[in-house]
């Protein structure tokens, strides 16, 4: 299984195997990594597990939908490399995937 | 410092009081914690259950809030098909039905909310169904397909929700509603025309001010609704989603504050300091409105159950958040923030024609209290800041769609 490192603002490193199919934000969520809340369980529709993508994996993860983006446009800290995790499907391409927490959701 | 050895106990393993017992790990909390539900399996989400678990989107492994390992790898006691009878306050102790005891030194009722039932004649039929649980939904699943015909009593987001997954997996469906519009207690005209006209397109039948005198059946089995005009609608099955009550009995009979909802303040305690309340089951304070009220939504039940989590942990308070809601039906994304208490203007932005755009209600001082998006994302952000910040806002710009929301909330 891939694994995926999460980082919490306070640096806190949390590297765990999430199944293929799932989503970053899922992988976090189920378990019990504190920093991303996921309101809506993955609906794009609250911007609550929003991630900074490591830089060296931006290009492989690819970049936000529309409807992402103008999510990602309201959301608290965005920077160039901020991504919507329940948007981003877990593949074997993305095994050593670090993303970090911003400080809140709200 | 708080003392985080005590026992806890979650009566309700929903969205709520799953969440609860996992916060409360990642906050310290070191003493036992029981989970009582009264379903067969761990917590899980509701919201997919009339939308992508209804089409066959989703599997159970999705649906569940966390794997089944995860209980026990943090130390947490779940006991399912399991019921609580009464709550012995006086003892610090909830008595399960059965008798079982269980002791604690703090209880968190996360019980939820259950489907209204009316006492319509025939209300015991085969195929009359409503949608709660993840065995509800089965068994409505079960009922639709190519083919079948679905009346759903209640033009709420449930049944609207369930007529659009319904039309997705072949079958006709049939919205009756009392009122005059779909979405009358929730929403604003508006939206509910909007979603009427945007339903029928999608082949769903709409029966507006039309009451319901009988479910009619034969062999045990439901035929059809019967309406008050005297017409009987043919069908296969019937859903009833006409709103949902606050199961706040345990805590009633066990002398705390009720009203629509167990009563609790911002750190989600009752009126018993060691019991705390989550979730659909709460009356609670809205601050930005300055009253009380019961939500039933995901995002409230997560926010409680953040206070009280934080509140037993000792840890600081979480934000206090803008009430939101979300629905998908068919290719629309619903997205409402705010209560629309205390607005006097009706503020629409963009074409509902184009089925991008967002309502907005203003207060005499121009200040959003709520704001209701279709595919419109940005102004569901902004609107949601603009409801928290109290800011007002210049109404010819939010008129204005050539004005970015970006704009309009600077």
């Amino acid at each position: 299984m891939p694994k995926i490192t999460y980082v919490e603002f306070s640096g806190t490193e949390h590297a765990i195997e999430v199944k293929t199919g799932l989503t970053v934000m899922e992988g976090a969520v189920k378990h019990n990594v504190p920093g991303i809340d996921a309101d809506c369980g993955g609906a794009c529709a609250c911007a609550t597990c929003h991630v900074y993508v490591d830089p060296a994996w931006t290009e492989k993860v690819g970049s936000p939908s529309a409807m992402e983006e103008s999510m990602l446009d309201f959301a608290e800290n965005v920077e160039p490399n901020s991504r919507l995790s329940c948007q981003i499907k877990v593949t074997d391409a993305l095994d050593g995937l670090v993303v970090r927490m911003p400080e809140s959701q709200h | 410092m708080a003392d985080l050895s005590g026992r806890i106990v979650i009566l309700g393993a929903g969205h709520a009081g799953g969440t609860a017992a996992a916060l409360l790990r990642q906050l310290g909390w070191a003493g036992p914690i029981t989970l009582v539900g009264d379903e067969p399996i761990a917590p899980y989400q509701r919201p997919p259950l009339s939308k992508a678990w209804l089409k066959g989107e989703a599997d159970a492994s999705s649906l569940a809030l966390r794997p089944d390992s995860f209980y026990a790898e943090h130390h947490i006691t779940v006991r399912l098909n399991a019921r609580a009878a009464a709550i012995d306050r006086a003892a610090s102790e909830v008595v399960l039905q059965g008798g079982e005891r269980l002791g604690y030194d703090r209880l968190i009722l996360a019980t939820g909310a259950r489907a209204r039932r009316i006492a319509l004649p025939g209300i015991e039929l085969e195929g009359v169904l409503e949608l709660r649980t993840a065995a509800d939904a089965d068994r409505l699943k079960a009922a639709l397909g190519p083919g079948r015909r679905l009346a759903v009593v209640g033009g709420g987001y449930i049944g609207l929700e369930a007529a659009a997954s319904a039309r997705a997996l072949g079958a006709e469906a049939t919205v009756i509603e009392l009122q005059s519009r779909v979405l009358a207690r929730v929403a604003c005209e508006p939206l509910s025309f909007f979603m009427q006209d945007y339903h029928r397109a999608q082949g769903v039948a709409i029966e507006l001010g039309a009451g319901v005198d009988g479910l009619e059946g034969e062999g045990g089995r439901i035929t059809g609704v019967r309406l008050s005009d005297g017409r009987v609608l043919p069908c296969d099955a019937a859903l009833i989603g006409v709103g949902a009550l606050a199961n706040q009995e345990l805590a009633q009979a066990a002398g705390l504050d009720c009203d629509g909802g167990v009563v609790v303040d911002l750190t989600a305690k009752t009126s018993d300091p060691a019991v705390y309340a989550i979730g659909d089951c709460t009356r609670r304070p809205l601050p930005l409105y300055g009253q009380m009220g019961r939500l039933e939504s995901v995002p409230n039940a997560l926010e409680q159950a953040k206070q009280a989590a934080a509140d037993l942990c000792g840890t600081k308070p979480p934000l206090a958040e803008t009430p939101w809601f979300w629905s998908d039906q068919y290719d629309l994304k619903l997205q409402i923030a705010g209560l629309p208490l205390g607005a006097q203007q009706i503020l629409v932005r963009g074409e509902p024609a184009t089925a991008r755009f967002a309502v907005f209600h203003l207060d005499p001082d121009h200040r959003v209290q709520a704001v209701e998006a279709i595919n419109a994302a940005p102004e569901f952000m902004a609107g949601r800041q603009l409801i928290g910040s109290r800011k007002p806002v210049a109404p010819d710009k939010l008129r204005d769609i050539t004005v970015s929301m970006k704009d309009v909330a600077a």
